[in-house]
Formats: structure tokens, sequence, C-alpha cells
């Protein structure tokens, strides 16, 4: 039954499983062991980033293609539910429509891009998707009648999914039913059944497809697949799925602009997770989001200690710097890419082997 | 012994075919008269184009070491906007320190403190590029994926470390003197700083031009474009051209930023990713490892993307993404395809 839930695609790791495990008793129960707004914040934003970094794997890992429009696509989701919502007001109908316009939106544009400029390089791809992403961003911050400009959307969400609605009187475990603990109920099950479909298309006959195009497309081409469908087809599929994850962090922040749904700095930070938690395994996801946000969330923290404590040095301590976590990720990135391509993931299984 | 030599055969290719091939050049004059003719006004005209040369000569500049880079080593350095942007940092940092310079009202004395800037700006990214080359490009030769997410990170750890050395605000500096004001030809106002970068971009243009087609490295580049092998295999170190090539084009990336510094006043670490975006459409609209087709690309996205911000501001962007999908659906490899697609 597990073994069917996962696809058969089982973690093959003991600590990879324990880590798996922790990662996802602390999302179920979130609101109960960690009490609080900012780690529930940061519990929801680790569910939606493990369906948009497991997305965004299902075409860097999987497909071997590099896209830099991942955000996009994302933003077009988150788009797509806070324009609804403020349009026509918050109900469950305009939620729905909302999602799927946003995911058609998406795989539409994914079906262009990806006609049209996966037939020549990979290299290629990523230069296009790169210019286009942020041509994309500019126009939405410009088309402020529509989408509010900089500032972005506020709107109102369903009244069942906001704070101010009470399921039951009585806390239960000092935490109170209210709302928001729906939304975020909502957000982790819709993440985890993402979740389990896109490691469901993976391990289908198409995924291993894709793994073949991937490692010789030439090969592939030669026994009879058409590269440049399969190449399609997982970008239109990565794009509708990063849309979806787009559509519930819209649902849970009731707030969409630029900076949180088409910076530049949110593709980075995909890019830095996926290849931290490791390529072409989707439980690289799991555990790079994680840590990854955690990271951001906590270390900042733990650097300004480490900034405090060696404030006599001078040249060190702007390095450790609270504002310069990004230094190090990216210098872990690149050891990663040299030392470890496979992410922790395939350290894990490697070691067991 | 003279007379069995084989003469070689060149083949004669028909004029239509020549007229073809050298479409792409016809090009800019179209774009600019289709600009006349939408703007109607020839001063505003004018201004325009000279603005709209001037950004294509300074994206021309920073994209040409890029697109040689690529088609000399099949290397796509995603962490070029890191040179631009750290040289636009040096270059403001040495004009700071000659600010008696910049600020006196010798044209000399200007001139020389911009020229110092950017011979500082290209030497340290020059320098800058030997260690990308050396510690970050080199282990991934040949293998995209890995060089497109290497020279991502790189982008990163060099925006981050310009952060640690400049701190995290953006730069401003205002022009030398000299380079200040405009001239007024009839009723069209022309910045001398625009003609000043139209004048070193087209000197950049022909030196590459003469260099790559009459100079011994000039022939060795190109060879190394065409069958890189071979060259080794004739005995040249093609890693130490690799190497020379690189830096180039990262000091031309340093020479670029101080431009662009210099024409907007302000810098940021950001400037660099920012730019890039325009850099890659013009690398792709010319066909990759073309210089003559990143030049005339550069001059068309440069004029576009003016012309737009006068007639509709709101789509300057986008008209830059539509005239990259226009050449594309033309030439499916760019207006010049120089590396065949692998």
């Amino acid at each position: 039954m597990l073994t069917r839930l996962l696809s058969g695609d089982t973690p093959r790791s003991g600590l990879l499983t324990a880590l798996l495990l922790i990662v996802l008793i602390s999302l179920a129960f979130a609101p109960f062991l960690f009490p609080g707004t900012r780690s529930l914040e940061t519990a929801a934003r680790i569910c939606i980033f493990i369906v948009l970094v497991a997305s965004y794997d299902l075409l860097l890992g999987y497909a071997g293609i590099v896209s830099f429009a991942h955000t996009m696509f994302f933003g077009i989701g988150a788009y797509g539910t806070a324009l609804a919502l403020s349009t026509t007001g918050p109900g469950y109908g305009s939620l729905i429509w909302g999602t799927a316009a946003g995911a058609v939106v998406a795989a539409v544009f994914a079906l262009a891009i990806g006609l049209f400029s996966l037939r020549v390089k990979a290299i290629f791809f990523a230069m296009v998707t790169l210019a286009v992403a942020s041509a994309f961003a500019v126009f939405v911050s410009q088309m402020s009648w529509l989408t509010g400009g900089e500032d972005g959307l506020n709107y109102k969400i369903p009244r069942e999914l906001t704070p101010a609605f009470k399921l039951i009187d009585e806390k239960i475990l000092g935490v109170r039913i209210n709302g928001k603990l729906l939304a975020y109920y909502l957000v982790f099950f819709v993440s985890a059944i993402l979740f389990l479909v896109m490691l469901r298309i993976v391990n289908s006959p198409f995924g291993r497809t894709l793994k073949a195009v991937r490692d010789n497309a030439f090969r592939a081409e030669a026994i009879g697949y058409r590269v440049v469908w399969y190449r399609t087809t997982a970008t239109i599929l990565s794009a509708v799925m990063a849309a979806l994850a787009g559509s519930l962090l819209a649902i849970w922040l009731r707030y969409t602009g630029p900076a949180t749904t088409l910076s530049m700095e949110i593709m980075i930070d995909i890019l830095l997770m996926v290849v931290i938690g490791g390529m072409g395994t989707l439980y690289g996801a799991v555990l790079g989001a994680t840590l990854f946000i955690l990271a951001q969330t906590y270390l900042q923290t733990l650097m300004g200690v480490a900034a405090d404590a060696s404030s006599a040095v001078p040249l060190f301590s702007t390095l450790v710097a609270p504002e310069r976590w990004l230094l190090w990720l990216g210098v872990l990135f690149i050891l990663s890419v040299y030392f470890f391509p496979s992410g922790i993931v395939g350290r894990l299984r490697a070691g067991r082997a | 012994m003279s007379n069995t030599a084989v003469k070689p055969r060149i083949e004669k290719i028909p004029l239509k075919e020549k007229l073809f091939q050298k479409l792409p050049v016809f090009l800019v004059p179209v774009l600019a008269l289709t600009g006349l003719a939408a703007i109607g006004n020839p001063s505003s005209w004018l201004t325009l184009t000279v603005a709209g040369l001037a950004m294509g000569m300074m994206i021309f500049i920073m994209a040409s070491g890029l697109t040689v880079v690529f088609g000399l080593m099949d290397v796509i350095n995603f962490g070029h906007g890191a040179f631009v942007a750290v040289g636009a940092f040096v270059g403001f940092t040495v004009l700071a320190w000659l600010a008696g310079w910049t600020a006196s009202p010798s044209v000399m004395l200007n001139l020389a403190a911009v020229l110092i800037a950017i011979l500082a700006a290209m030497l340290i990214t020059g320098l800058l590029g030997l260690a990308f080359e050396r510690v970050i490009v080199m282990p991934v030769y040949g293998e995209h994926l890995k060089q497109i997410l290497v020279t991502m990170g790189g982008l990163i750890v060099a925006q981050q470390m310009i952060y640690v050395v400049w701190g995290p605000d953006e730069l401003h500096i205002s022009r030398p003197q000299a380079l200040q004001g405009s001239f007024v030809i009839g009723e069209a106002a022309i910045e001398k700083y625009r003609l000043v970068a139209v004048a070193i971009g087209l000197a950049l243009f022909l030196a590459m031009r003469h260099i790559l087609k009459k100079t011994k490295i000039g022939l060795l580049v190109r060879a190394g474009v065409e069958n890189g092998e071979m060259v080794e295999a004739l005995g040249y170190r093609i890693r130490r051209l690799f190497l020379i090539v690189f830096m180039t084009g990262s000091a031309l990336a340093g020479l670029g930023g101080v431009m662009w510094g210099l024409y907007q006043e302000t810098i940021t670490a950001h400037m660099g990713s920012e730019i890039m975006v325009l850099v890659f459409i013009v690398v792709i609209i010319g066909g990759l490892g073309s210089v003559e087709g990143c030049f005339i690309g550069a001059m068309l996205v440069g004029l576009l993307a003016n012309y737009t911000a006068f007639l509709a501001p709101k789509v300057a962007l986008i008209s830059t993404i539509a005239l990259m999908v226009v050449i594309l659906m033309w030439r499916p490899q760019g207006l010049y395809p120089v590396v065949k697609a692998k």
C-alpha cells in the first residue's frame, strides 16, 4: 500500500527515510508541535516550496532542461488565483476557476516556449527562458491597473480559511482550531497530493523515457521516441505544477506581488534547493526545500551571533554578517555541483550501497 | 613543381545568395526608417536614434565577450553579468579617488580620469576572469547543464562579494564635466556621452573585426570555433587560447560595466543580472558565437528599446522579446549562425 502510494520509489536508505519521516511528521503536526505564527508560516512555505522545487526537479533533474522561467509559471498560478479572488469576490468558485485558469495559462505559455526553443540546445532554452521571465516580471509590475504593480494584490479568501473563523471554541493541545489552521491543512494536503502525483509521473514509463532523453537524446530519438514531444510535455507538466504551487501560495498569504512570486531571487532559491537537495530525485526536493527555508529563516540569526562574536576580526565579520547568508549558500551550491551532483539524497543513497 | 600546384578553387557565390547573406545588415536602417515613420518628428527621432545606438554599442561591448567565449569554448557564462557589475564598481571607485580630475574643467584631465577608471576596471575584471575560468569553468568544460548551474553559482557569490566589499547601498557618481551636457542640432538634443559611447563601441567593433580577420591570434580563434581538436592537433595550446579569450571577454564586460554605469550614473550589485537579459537577447538574435551578428543584434535592440520607450513605454522590454521571436522565426539559429547546434 505504502509502496504503491510512493509509486515504488522508496527512499532506499535508512537515514534518508528517517529524515523524510521527520520532515513529514513535523509538517503534518506543525501547528501542534511548533506553536506560533512564525513557525506556521515557515511550515506552510516549506510545503509550497516542496511542490515548487519538485516540479522544477521534474524539468532539471529528470529531463535535463535548465529553465529560468519557473518563477514565471509560479507567478502565473498565484496571479490567476489572486485576480479571480479580487475581482469576483471571496468564494470557492472563484478560487477554483482562478487556479484552473492559472494552470491553463501556464501550460499554454510552457507549450509556446517549449515548441519555440526546445528544438535547439539546452543552453538556448536557458537563455530564452531567462529573457522571457524577466520581461514577464517587468510586464506584470507595469500592468498596475490589473496586477497592482509593485504593490501587488491584497484580497479576501473564503471566510472558512481565515483566522476569524472558529471551528470549535475550545483549544486542542493548546492550539486554537481556526480558519488559519484549516488553511494550513489545505496547503499541506494539496502539497502532499501534488508531490505524490509527481512521484507517480517520474516513475511511470513516461518518466523513464524522460531520463533516457536526458542521458542520450540522440539515442532516444534513434530508438523511436520523439524527443521534442517528451521535452515539451515535461515542460508543460512542470509549469502546471508550479502554477498550482503558486495558487497555494496565493491562498496562504492572501497577498500576491512580484517580490513573492516572480523575482529572480526566488528562481535562484529554487535552483539552490534542487541542487543542494539532489537533482533527479524528488526526495531531494523535500530535503532541499526544507533545509533551505529553515536556513533562510533561522541561519541568519545564527550568523548574527557569529558576526557579533567575531566583530574584532574586520573582514571575517562582514563575511558572516546575517545578510550574507546567500554567499555561503552560493559557495555550497558550487561545491555541490562539483563534488556531489546528486545532492544530499544521492550522498545518502550512495552511503548505504 | 609550381606547374603541378593545385590552385584552391573558390566557389563563386551568385549575387542573389550573397545579398541574402548580407540581408541582416539592412535590418538596422530599415528599423531606423520605420522608427522615423512611427515617430514622425525628425528631431526627436534623431535624439532617440543616437540614444538607441549608444545603448546598442554598450550592450555590444558587454555581449561581444560572451558570444566569442561561447563560439570558441562552447561555454555560456551566466556569471558574465557579475563582471559587468564588478567593472562598474571598480570604475566608480577609481573615479571617486580621482574626484579632483573629474570635477576640473580641463577636458584632458576628465578624459584621463575616465581612461584610468576604464583600464583599472578592465584589469580587475580580466584577472577575475582568469580566476573564474580556472576555478569555476575549467572543471565543467563540455557539460552544459553543469556550466549553467556553476556559472550561476559564481554569479551569486560574486554579487554577494560586491556587497561585502562595497556595502549594500547603490553608488552614485556624476559624469566628468566634459561628458556632461549635450549638443543641440536643430531641435534635437544629443548627449555628448552618447556620442562617446557610440565612438568607443564602433572602434571596438572595428578592432575586433580586424583582430579576428587579419591577425594570427584571430585566425586561431576562428579556427578554434570551427574545429578545436584540429587546432590542438596542429600544436597550438587551445587551453591557453581559451584562457586569453575568456579574460578578454571578462575585461570587455568590465569596460561595458563602467560605460553603462557612467550612462546611468547609479550602480547596484544587481545591475549585471538586469543587463544580462538584454545581453542574452542580443546574443541569441545575433547567432551564438558571431561578433557581426552580435553587433547588428545590439543595434536593433538598442534602437527598438528607445523607440518603443518613446512610443509605448509599457511594452519596451516586451518589444525586444518580440524582436527576438520574430528573428528566430526567420532564422532559428540567429542572424549569423556560427556554431552548429549540438
